[in-house]
């Protein structure tokens, strides 16, 4: 699909807007509708639609399956240590109360990190089914 | 209590049936994840529907207002959906390994070529 | 300080551990990390048990959030007991487990089998320590999907439909246990067990109570394999790698017995469940269904482990019909049974994995005579046999000793000729095993087998041994049982 100009055009144009959109509705998630799972599969949209274009292997140079597999796991990393950090500054697990000056501060701060663990983990599971599935088979593109 | 203002629920108990119908009489192993999916969904409904009381705004805190809609269920919902989700993508995976195992998707088929154990 | 965190700890431990295993990405350091996590998870569960043998409960509230807003574990001697279960299990199989995933898992996703299982078990602990109804529905889909992957995992392609069809199953019944919560949130407005107890007193509408807890019964019957729900359960346990099924069998359906139980005694309360609606009768169906049909499927058939799959779903069978006595006698039994099941099943499907690993078939056929070339691990399956049967001396006996006393004293003396009738037919399919290994001639292959390595023999062996133990001391499991027995009829407090 990379040799039609009109679609290449578009796509560079619009990847960009979509991980930017992503960190938006990342970072409203207190407010409206949004947060970590819905941002990262917004993310995860944007380079899935990288891959439509220009090739499974472009993709794959771009985030290879080995950072993939490490957004996984460090996004559930990320969310059960910041529990584990409640413990150790005094409270339960998952405690935001403590994380902060005063328990609202805290409050949003807990949520910011956990949030980015969930965006982190999102956008590798939805990267990695999209890889396995579209990895498997012949994806030799027809030619021109 | 008339038909019209309990129609959620009758929606609900429609997908509910209709999804489960399809998981038990069709054999095509993929039409059955789909079938399971519709089910599911119809859970979401049964949950959210309630959670819209008469009258009620948003959940955000603001002046003027006394009645907010209940937000619990929609993070139930997130929480079932995300579970659906992992679900579907590990059926659709185990799918994809029994077609390149047996050829094939049909059930009928894959267990007449296991027949004799 | 720790002492206080325990509830979580038991949860979060093995929770860490999958990510660090899935980015160190090695085989040898992920089965180094299960072995520490499941002897940790094993630790942590002792050391609440002991908190709370004496009766009263402990109390945890997830970020600090009181109950009934927040999320909160809530740990008496009936989740101590089930923790400890899993915890003994989990030790076992994992000391067991790196010798049959060397020969049985191809060495680029070992490190994937090891982060399943410490999923698995982190989400069954999660079940058993937490006390909101909807944290309990996520923990049950962790250990779900965790163990589809593990079932998947097998050598035979047989084992990738076999966890399709547990998928489609264990999915509805997970959907039909939501539909129960959902609607007791309807009507009570909470999730946390302990206030919807209290609460499901003052409601106006019983309808929808009696129809959450027939969805309840039934999304939680699947996971348990109740008869006529068991489908998934032999060839999901036949066609899994050897670890899996023994730890699969020795704690997945017990801790969705124990699910029934805390909804049927603590949150709707014995009256309602047993008066209300004929639960104890329709059990009762079931389970002697299970315990008569599941063990005649059980002598038909060629692989040694369906046939001992099918043992477990007669053994569930038991379980169900302690729990249909609705007695604290019957209580007492079908609890003692969980564990007593456990760890007979666990011991079998640990021997059995020596046999995969050295004659790599598992047909009656292909074991002719195999009885003279691993005389440990055959005697061992047999002696597994004899607590499946309930032969004195051993753990099956004491629980088949209770569920017959308990049948007596609700004046029902066809129940107890009913247990002892399936006890007749177990002792068919064990004899089966016996002649097949001990008094057929070996063929040549059969004759070049060794017996097991030790790091497999030692673990099936404790857990053996442990059957012998407690069944002639039962103080532990006997004295839990019943207090755990006590903890479920006293009714939510």
């Amino acid at each position: 699909m990379k040799d039609y100009l009109v679609l290449r055009v578009v796509a560079k144009i619009l990847i960009a807007f979509m991980l930017l959109f992503a960190l938006y509705v990342q970072f409203h998630g207190d407010f409206g509708p949004g947060g970590g799972f819905q941002a990262g599969v917004i993310s995860a949209a944007a380079v899935i639609f990288y891959a439509i274009i220009y090739g499974l292997p472009a993709a794959r140079a771009v985030v290879p399956d080995w950072l993939v597999e490490t957004m996984l796991a460090a996004g559930v990393l990320l969310y059960a240590l910041v529990g584990v950090a409640g413990i150790l500054l005094g409270g339960n697990y998952l405690d935001y109360f403590v994380l902060g000056a005063d328990p609202v501060a805290g409050q949003h701060r807990g949520i910011f990190w956990v949030e980015l663990g969930v965006l982190i983990t999102v956008a590798g599971v939805m990267l990695k089914i999209f890889y396995v599935f579209a990895g498997r088979g012949s994806e030799e593109e027809p030619p021109s | 209590m008339t038909f019209a203002s309990h129609y959620g629920y009758w929606v609900t108990i429609f997908l509910a049936i209709a999804g489960l119908y399809i998981v038990v009489a069709r054999g095509n192993l993929v039409k059955k994840l789909v079938g399971l999916s519709i089910f599911q969904t119809s859970v979401y409904l049964l949950y959210i529907a309630p959670g819209k009381l008469i009258g009620g705004t948003a959940p955000i805190v603001a002046d003027g207002f006394q009645v907010y809609s209940n937000p619990l269920p929609h993070v139930l919902i997130l929480t079932a959906i995300v579970v659906g989700i992992a679900t579907l993508a590990l059926g659709l995976a185990l799918v994809v390994r029994i077609k390149e195992a047996y050829g094939s998707i049909e059930e009928d088929e894959i267990l007449a070529a296991e027949r004799g154990d | 300080m720790i002492s206080s965190h325990l509830p979580i700890l038991l949860v979060v431990v093995p929770l860490i551990a999958a990510p660090v295993m899935v980015i160190l990405r090695s085989g040898a350091a992920a089965w180094v990390l299960a072995i520490a996590v499941s002897w940790a998870a094993l630790a942590i569960s002792g050391a609440l048990f002991v908190q709370v043998a004496g009766g009263g409960h402990v109390s945890y509230f997830l970020g600090s959030w009181p109950a009934p807003w927040g999320i909160e574990y809530r740990v008496d001697v009936v989740n101590a007991y089930l923790a400890l279960l899993v915890g003994v299990v989990a030790a076992v199989v994992s000391v067991y487990s790196p010798r049959s995933v060397l020969a049985e898992i191809e060495p680029g996703r070992r490190y994937l089998f090891y982060t399943m299982y410490a999923l698995c078990l982190s989400g069954l602990l999660g079940i058993a320590v937490t006390g909101d109804a909807f944290n309990l529905f996520v923990f049950l889909e962790i250990s779900s999907l965790s163990s589809y992957v593990l079932i998947a995992l097998g050598r035979d392609r047989r084992a990738l439909m076999a966890a399709y069809q547990y998928l489609i199953l264990g999915t509805i019944g997970a959907t039909f246990y939501v539909i129960g919560v959902g609607m007791l949130y309807l009507a009570t407005g909470t999730l946390n067990l302990a206030d919807m107890a209290a609460r499901l007193a003052g409601v106006s509408e019983p309808r929808a109570v009696l129809a959450a807890l027939a969805f309840i019964t039934v999304g939680v019957s699947l996971k348990l394999a109740l008869f006529p729900l068991h489908l998934w359960l032999p060839n999901a346990y036949a066609y899994a790698p050897s670890a899996v099924t023994a730890f699969l069998a020795a704690t997945a359906t017990k801790v969705s017995v124990y699910v029934l139980l805390r909804y049927y005694y603590s949150v709707f309360g014995g009256s309602t469940v047993f008066h209300a609606l004929p639960m104890g009768e329709i059990l009762l169906v079931f389970s002697l269904a299970a315990m008569f049909i599941a063990s005649t499927i059980a002598i038909f058939q060629e692989n040694v482990k369906r046939m001992f799959a099918y043992s477990s779903v007669a053994q569930i069978g038991y379980i169900t019909l302690g729990v249909a006595l609705a007695s604290m006698t019957g209580l007492t039994a079908g609890l003692v049974h969980v564990f007593n099941h456990a760890l007979t099943k666990g011991a079998l499907f640990l021997l059995l994995g020596g046999i995969a690993l050295r004659a790599g078939a598992m047909r009656f056929g292909s074991i002719g005579g195999i009885g003279r070339v691993m005389p440990l691990t055959c005697f061992g399956i047999v002696l597994g046999g004899l607590s499946l049967i309930g032969v004195p001396a051993t753990v099956g006996f004491v629980s088949k000793w209770y569920l017959v006393q308990a049948a007596l004293e609700r004046g029902s003396p066809w129940i107890a000729f009913a247990v002892v009738a399936s006890s007749l037919l177990a002792l068919v399919y064990v004899w089966r095993f016996i002649e097949v290994a001990y008094f057929r001639e070996p063929d040549a292959r059969v004759s070049a087998l060794r017996e097991a390595p030790a790091s497999m023999l030692v673990p099936a062996w404790a857990l053996i041994a442990a059957c012998i133990y407690f069944g002639i001391d039962t103080d532990l499991t006997l004295g839990g049982a019943a207090a755990a027995a006590w903890e479920l009829i006293r009714g939510p407090q």
